[in-house]
């Protein structure tokens, strides 16, 4: 019998507030929160791995899942890039610097940087507004950057008005111990970058599979059509490692609403190799 | 009774005054499933789900302060969160959870709260308040021909989930016994029994079995079967065709417990609650994008049994069902249970 505070609620998030809100993308489809803890003491207990997500509440609307955009050394709050889509989404693109809203998390495993991760050659391949997580093992990765071989980033989104983290990544192209391919859908005015969908790109760079690991998010259709060229390439399901999104409410694996077969995405993921999405049933 | 070792310290006592003690309890409630009056075979109304998921259940208090709404916790569940425009009370925050004797419920029932903590205990809410429930259950006599706790590891004379087993041979008088430390210290307060039974009661809650319980082929046979074989096994196809997604044999189900949640908001307050859902409804699964990954009913239809008789066996090592034959009998276009795990049983 699990004797705990009477006051412990699963569900209750960490009161918190708006403290800057950066519009992404050109549609304003995209923005980044940052936020801040409420309690001082909340803040000192949260720690999170690259490649977990946290529920975003907005009392009265719900809550969605959002992959957490900073890394675990941002110590100056939580960054979160969040997608205009349902009703929650909607409601805080409405707030304002200063609005108030709940934090509950962090929630799931992360990219194994502790583990598999370690030593390897990271490519990692992204589309679209996924990028958020990845951001945050990017960082991670460049602070430890010694425990890791060569790094390799393969962004692409529809224009360049849709990139995320533009600013970043200009730093990020200045230093040499990284490979950087950031490329868009169509020729577009202004544009000197490369062109083409990302496994176009994952196609012309080649990657080498060897002492490697791919981390890979982005829209199903991406990750479908990344998988031949890379498979080419000699990888192997092993060394590719996918994030999952799937429909979420409860967020600590009982409601249900991302399992796939045995698995929730919310628990037991969202981070998955590839070897082990082919024991399991494809519902996500 | 025959096939059962005789429990250690077995008590008997007249149903009206198991009932008039109870009654004297000032701070414990309690509920009588209509079994314990008549008897009747089979699982009878399924009481115990709504204790274990009360429908609905309030997580969170919600209230405008200032311009915002935030979150409060939720804590009982108390009167006033009957009453959502009562903006007061709903700060009351008591540091007990009520106890509540649930009396007479079968062994499928009383088992569905031991697999249901299984997967929920991590649930603060529901494990608070499940331990406040005290389980006396009745043991079946004979059971409905739609019954089959037996082939799912289950039995007649199963007792695990309870707390006190009873029995009753028709003649007025239970004869019941303490299986848990709960049911111990229940038993001593209702004042019908006042010995120290501690070891014995250890012993009697494990040797009391019906043989047949806990011997159960049916999930070392599942459990050696590969999953995808199983996924893609083509009767469920036909199984999809008859199955009209209403959802009647989740909700009925004891041991399904997939929930929702939604905000209501009542100008100045609201509430965030969970309340039942089914895997069978398309919007379950859906994503905000418009993908769904559920989306044909195929797919819903086969994770409702491959749930019950594979998923939930990975994880927890047991069948997710009692047997109950409740959605036996509600489905409207009588899908069979046991019919749909002798087609599992099949796959090679
Ligand atoms: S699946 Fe049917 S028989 Fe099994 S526990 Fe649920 S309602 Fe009862
Ligand atoms: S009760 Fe019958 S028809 Fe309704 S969802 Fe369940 S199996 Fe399908
Ligand atoms: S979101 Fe509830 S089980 Fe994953």
């Amino acid at each position: 019998m699990k004797k705990d505070n009477i006051l412990d609620n699963n569900y209750l998030p960490f009161a918190a507030r708006i403290e800057d809100i950066v519009i992404e993308s050109e549609d304003g489809s995209l923005k980044t929160f940052k936020i801040v803890f409420e309690d001082e003491a909340d803040w000192e207990k949260w720690r999170h791995e690259p490649g977990q997500f946290a529920m975003l509440s907005v009392a009265g609307k719900g809550e969605a899942p959002i992959g957490i955009a900073s890394s675990p050394y941002e110590r100056d709050g939580l960054l979160f890039t969040v997608n205009r889509a349902g009703v929650v989404t909607t409601a805080l693109h409405e707030m304002a610097v200063g609005a108030r809203l709940g934090v509950r998390g962090p929630l799931g495993n992360g990219f194994p940087v502790d583990g598999d991760l370690k030593g390897k050659n990271i490519v990692i391949i992204a589309g679209g507004f996924a990028f958020t997580t990845l951001r945050a093992t990017l960082l991670y990765l460049l602070e430890n950057r010694g425990d890791f071989g060569d790094i390799t980033v393969i962004y692409g989104a529809r224009t360049p008005g849709m990139l995320l983290y533009r600013n970043e990544f200009l730093d990020w192209e200045k230093r040499d111990d990284i490979n950087l391919y950031v490329t868009i859908d169509r020729e577009a005015e202004g544009w000197h970058g490369l062109v083409g969908f990302v496994p176009q790109i994952v196609s012309q760079v080649n990657p080498s599979p060897e002492g490697a690991r791919a981390l890979i998010c982005g829209p199903p259709i991406m990750i479908k059509f990344t998988m031949p060229p890379l498979e080419k390439a000699g990888w192997q399901d092993n060394q590719v490692y996918l994030s999952l999104e799937n429909r979420m409410k409860c967020g600590i694996g009982i409601c249900g609403h991302c399992s796939s077969g045995p698995i929730y995405v919310c628990k037991d993921g969202p981070v998955f190799t590839r070897a082990f999405l082919n024991t399991i049933p494809q519902e996500y | 009774m025959n096939s059962m070792d005789t429990p250690k310290k077995l008590i008997q006592l007249s149903k009206e005054d198991l009932l008039s003690a109870i009654n004297g309890l000032k701070d414990v409630s309690y509920t009588v499933s209509p079994n314990f009056n008549d008897n009747a075979p089979g699982p009878g109304d399924n009481i115990i789900k709504r204790f274990m998921f009360p429908q609905p259940e309030p997580l969170l208090f919600l209230e405008r302060e200032g311009k915002d709404m935030v979150h409060r916790p939720y804590c009982v569940i108390s009167k006033s969160s009957l009453n959502p425009d009562d903006d007061t009370s709903h700060h009351t925050i008591s540091d007990t959870v009520a106890e509540t004797i649930i009396l007479g419920i079968r062994p499928c029932d009383a088992r569905s709260l031991w697999l249901n903590r299984l997967a929920c205990e991590e649930d603060n809410l529901f494990s608070r308040r499940v331990d406040g429930l005290i389980i006396f259950g009745l043991l079946c006599n004979k059971g409905l021909s739609t019954c089959f706790c037996e082939d799912v590891g289950g039995g007649h004379q199963d007792v695990r989930g309870m707390d006190v087993a009873m029995i009753d041979d028709g003649d007025g008088e239970l004869r019941l016994w303490a299986v848990s430390k709960k049911g111990l210290y229940i038993l001593n307060r209702l004042g019908i029994y006042e010995d120290d039974i501690i070891d014995g009661l250890m012993e009697g809650a494990t040797d009391n079995s019906h043989e047949k319980v806990g011997d159960c082929s049916l999930l070392d046979e599942l459990m050696s079967k590969d999953m995808l074989t199983l996924y893609n096994a083509p009767f469920w196809q036909d199984i999809k065709d008859s199955c009209l997604n209403c959802g009647a044999c989740t909700f009925l189900c004891p041991t399904c417990y997939c929930f929702d949640i939604q905000d209501e908001a009542y100008g100045k307050v609201g509430r965030r609650i969970r309340y039942w859902d089914s895997c069978m409804f398309p919007l379950f699964t859906l994503h905000a994008s418009g993908h769904n990954p559920r989306g044909e009913k195929i797919y819903r239809v086969r994770n409702r049994f491959m749930h019950k008789f594979k998923y939930f066996i990975e994880r927890f090592s047991h069948i997710s069902c009692v047997g109950c034959g409740r959605c036996i009998i509600h489905c409207p276009v009588n899908i069979d249970v046991r019919e749909v795990i002798g087609l599992m049983r099949a796959v090679s």
